[in-house]
């Protein structure tokens, strides 16, 4: 149990990306290992079968399902056009013809002589993958897609809401406890990924997404206000495919809280520079993060992502529980003995000295590292 | 394996979501015991994306403790070679990368698709929806939820042996328009179990043949009356080993090393539930309150049922959670007031962090609040459930004749309910064992007596792939090590007014030893009867109270001791007395909490305001 902790959310200026691409279903991969790729260039491609549409056939022209077989005007396998005639009741010796039209344009699927109902497919659609992050690609996942790596700056957030977009970062605010409010939202920022300090308003974000601003990044959001802009609640922590106009990164969580000195000085010094964001989050099995990627021109500054060794005294530390919430501290003893907190459960704690050069209790569970 | 030589040592772990879990079992004085247990972080993600990686660690930890060898460079050492090296039985269950996610079908939704529900459930798996030609969406609207899915695998049923055909390949076209893809496994055809009427296979075979991975097996409602699930369970745990877990990183060595198949978790613990009834040939339920997900496991009336909910969590899904209650019925288990917007934030917070603990009392008291809300809620999603079979003819006497209670009612029957054993973080791990109990009464609200117990350190996964090879390992394990008895709750049914008369309960102990209480209408007591203690209880409920002989009439019954005792729970049932208004609220969860000594008051009082 000598890690139980939380580790952090990495906040690095300098580490290799790797980013999988990959398609939903096979496809054609468009790029090969070593070619440099820009975030809008398309890496694979493929074609999604197109939705079906089922036509009760027998139910029209009141037969029974085998029987739809024999007034079939077309097979499986024929392209249709909307409006063309594809099965036909002729009674009355010729005199009465029923026919049926299909509802769209595509190709018959399926002719059922059992239900007596077609299935006729419409054209397929085409998908293309993206390569998200300016790189290079390194592997190719043969008819799948690509990965695509880089040196780069990355910052992962905690929590977002929109998908992938890039744009320049431009950091707003004066100090890590400012609030992003829309005075601070202008024409200018549009097509920029807007950087405030302690929480994102409501107004800011209804003035970003009216200026046309690709993403907002800030410390933390108020519960209610995520909400109300999204128009609906949050259930399950799965996010990422909302139909929002801009990508919202928060790096600390729910409520108004500094976001992290590193994190604030880190996208400072990337101010004017362009970044690759998604606001996707999963927490569960495949955890998933938000995160904000800008490529580093200069190799010589990139190192391979060191894996957590673990904490000791000094090691700097977030906590994330009440109730110290958000509050920032370094790791000021381990002691390896269980201890009796205020609920009553014995847990492994450590102590940390706040800011304010208090030292509290905090049980391991409570605290992650700040990483990078 | 050699069926007559008693195993000696057995190792089994648990892949979850985020933590491995490995216990070792031994033969202890000719008896099977826990003797020691080790966990790691599940490395089935990346950077790491191999379980045995987990795995190794998780029995590396015992490994150490025990100062033996278990494991080298191809897996595990079996069987036992001397008293330092190797084991005699590998086993092991997995619900790491999300577990087993289905999508059923069936003709009539109240049926077939709810007899391939059961199954589906009842193999472990999470159904992630129902389709029917009933079930209210037009074809289009089904072709594109199929499509929007991605599950492991595929149910299908409908129409008894020998009846109409039409429907069910209707149902059958449905998917093919679909195309259903997996959702591991890119290139992979999708699983379809066919499970329905037996003339319609060749259809079946025709129109999905080519385009899915098909399988047959015997129709799970051969006919009307009767449910045949076996066969279309066995189906789904092969295609969980050959499909999901082969897909899934590392999991082909782990296969290897273990020595029978892996099992998907929640339906290794429906196995060792399904155990607990029969052999203790009581009616059992049992829950598991995850991150993620709360399962509901029953045994009524032989029936053996399970339901999960996906979105009621204490992480993941919280949120989901208050979506689903709202705040107030939250707040009504919470005796002081906090901000609502405060609350939302702090859900949310736990939400994004998930392996948090409350650090302090008030964070205690708002976090099993939620649990409660979370617990109840899917309960009644189990109950709904849980029923007899629907749409078939059944024999009446002249007294049921008046009932007018309709095929398909529940089968939960909280009077006849014997014990309810709860696991999961907050039922397992709360700071004391009366607040897990009190969780319990307050969500399930049993009636009569009943036995409450929770699973010490959640082994009742590893157990029920045990008791699959050895249920006689695996029973005396539950037994001792497994279940912690929290003791046995008396309740009433009934109402009154707060203060009247609702029951006097007179218990002898093994020692002779008389205890009587009277318990007025709104109260709560505790009677100290340690856990491997029984006694005798004599209860006579008040006029307009019922304890399962009606209303008023005595009760004779054996009630089992535990690390609470006997709680008498007078607060009514029919509903649960909680008052609507708050002051009076707040003023009996208090009474209540001081009566079971639920909490420490002095630490409490810092919050009471």
């Amino acid at each position: 149990m000598a890690n139980a902790y939380t580790p952090g959310l990495l906040v690095t200026e300098s580490v290799i990306v790797r980013k999988r691409r990959r398609l939903p279903i096979p496809g054609e991969v468009m790029v090969k290992v070593g070619d440099v790729v820009r975030p809008h260039d398309v890496v694979a491609r493929t074609q999604i079968p197109g939705d079906p549409e089922t036509v009760n056939i027998a139910n029209q022209l009141g037969l029974e399902g085998e029987e739809v077989l024999e007034v079939m005007k077309k097979k499986k396998g024929d392209p249709v056009k909307k409006g063309e005639v594809i099965a036909e009741k002729v009674s009355f010796f010729g005199l009465f013809k029923t026919p049926v039209h299909s509802p769209i344009d595509g190709t018959v699927d399926n002719v059922s002589g059992v239900t007596g109902v077609i299935t006729l497919r419409r054209p397929a659609v085409p998908v293309s993958i993206l390569a998200y992050i300016h790189g290079t690609v390194s592997e190719i996942l043969p008819r799948e897609g690509v990965v695509i790596e880089t040196p780069a700056a990355l910052i992962q957030g905690i929590f977002g809401v929109g998908g992938e977009t890039q744009g320049v970062l431009e950091v707003v605010a004066k100090t890590n406890a400012e609030i992003l409010n829309s005075d601070k939202i202008k024409p200018e920022h549009k097509g920029k990924i807007v950087v405030g300090g302690s929480l994102v308003t409501a107004d800011a974000l209804k003035k970003a997404a009216q200026v046309g601003a690709a993403g907002l990044v800030a410390g933390g959001i108020i519960d209610k206000d995520l909400i109300e802009y999204l128009g609906h609640d949050i259930g399950v922590a799965i996010t990422g495919a909302e139909d929002i106009p801009i990508t919202v990164v928060l790096t600390e969580g729910f409520g108004q809280i500094n976001m992290a000195d590193k994190t604030f000085a880190l996208l400072t010094s990337l101010n004017g520079q362009v970044a690759s964001i998604n606001g996707a989050t999963q927490i569960r099995a495949g955890v998933m993060r938000p995160e904000i990627v800008v490529t580093s021109e200069d190799m010589r500054q990139s190192a391979e992502r060191d894996m957590t060794s673990g904490m000791e005294a000094g090691t700097p530390i977030r906590i994330i529980r009440e109730p110290y919430f958000g509050k920032l501290a370094t790791v000021h003893s381990l002691p390896p003995e269980l201890h009796v907190i205020e609920t009553g459960a014995k847990v492994r704690i450590l102590t940390a000295k706040l800011a304010s050069g208090e030292i509290v209790t905090i049980p391991r569970a409570n605290v992650e590292l700040i990483e990078g | 394996m050699e069926q007559n030589r008693k195993l000696r040592s057995i190792l089994a772990t648990d892949c979850g979501s985020t933590t491995t879990k490995a216990i070792l079992i031994e033969l202890v004085d000719g008896v099977y015991r826990l003797v020691c247990r080790g966990e790691a972080p599940t490395t089935v993600e990346a950077p790491f994306e191999d379980v045995t990686m987990g795995a190794r660690n998780a029995i590396h930890e015992i490994e150490e403790l025990m100062g033996r060898t278990f494991q080298d460079e191809s897996g595990i050492i079996t069987p036992q070679r001397d008293s330092k090296v190797g084991v005699d039985l590998y086993l092991s269950t997995s619900s790491a990368g999300g577990g087993l996610q289905m999508m059923v079908a069936g003709v009539v939704k109240q049926m077939t698709a709810e007899s391939a529900q059961r199954a589906a459930l009842g193999a472990g798996a999470i159904v992630m929806d129902v389709i029917a030609i009933n079930d209210g969406r037009l074809p289009y609207q089904k072709i594109q939820r199929i499509r929007q899915l991605r599950p492991d695998m595929i149910l299908m049923s409908g129409g008894i042996d020998g009846g109409t055909v039409t429907h069910v390949v209707e149902l059958a076209e449905l998917i093919a328009a679909a195309e259903p893809r997996p959702r591991l496994g890119i290139g992979f055809n999708l699983p379809i179990i066919y499970a329905g009427n037996k003339e319609a296979r060749k259809h079946i075979q025709a129109t999905l043949g080519g385009k899915t991975d098909l399988r047959m097996v015997d129709n799970l409602r051969p006919v009307l009356e009767r449910e045949v699930l076996g066969p279309a369970r066995e189906e789904i745990h092969n295609l969980f080993m050959e499909h999901v877990m082969a897909q899934a990183p590392g999991y082909n060595k782990l296969m290897s090393w273990t020595d029978v198949p892996i099992m998907p978790t929640p339906g290794a613990v429906g196995k060792m539930i399904e155990t607990v009834a029969s052999q203790k040939k009581m009616t059992v339920v049992g829950v598991d309150i995850g991150g993620a997900t709360t399962d509901v496991f029953s045994v009524f009336a032989d029936t053996f049922n399970r339901t999960v909910s996906a979105n009621l969590g204490m992480s993941y899904s919280i949120c989901n959670v208050m979506l689903e209650s709202g705040v107030e019925n939250i707040m009504r288990w919470v005796p002081f007031d906090i901000e609502v917007a405060d609350l939302r934030n702090r859900i949310r917070n736990k939400m994004i962090r998930p392996t948090t603990i409350p650090q302090t009392m008030q964070e205690l008291i708002i976090e099993q609040a939620i649990a409660r809300e979370a617990l109840r809620w899917a309960f009644e999603h189990h109950k709904s459930l849980a029923v007899g079979l629907r749409g078939i003819q059944t024999q009446r006497d002249i007294a049921e004749a008046f009932e007018q209670t309709a095929t398909g009612a529940s089968l939960v029957d909280l009077m006849k309910l014997g014990m309810i054993v709860g696991s999961g973080g907050v039922l397992s791990h709360a700071p004391r064992r009366v607040q897990s109990a009190l969780m319990m009464l307050d969500s399930f609200v049993p009636e009569g007596f009943t036995q409450l117990a929770v699973d010490s350190i959640f082994m009742m996964p590893q157990l029920g792939v045990l008791s699959s090879v050895n249920p006689e390992a695996a029973q005396q394990v539950f037994d001792r090590d497994c279940l912690i008895r929290l003791g046995t709750a008396i309740a009433p049914v009934g109402t009154a007014k707060e203060g009247d008369d609702c029951v006097s309960v007179k218990i002898t102990t093994s020692q002779g030893k008389v205890i009587e209480r009277k318990a007025t209408y709104g109260s709560m007591h505790l009677i100290p009867l340690a856990e491997d203690e029984t006694a005798d209880a004599v209860a006579k409920p008040a006029r307009g109270f019922d304890l399962g002989r009606g209303k008023g009439h005595e009760v004779h019954a054996k009630v089992h001791g535990g690390v609470v005792g006997v709680i008498i729970d007078a607060r009514g049932r029919g509903p649960l007395g909680l008052p609507s208004d708050k002051s009076k609220r707040i003023r009996k969860l208090v009474e209540w909490y001081k009566a079971l000594d639920a909490y420490p008051m002095d630490i409490l009082g810092k919050y009471l305001g």
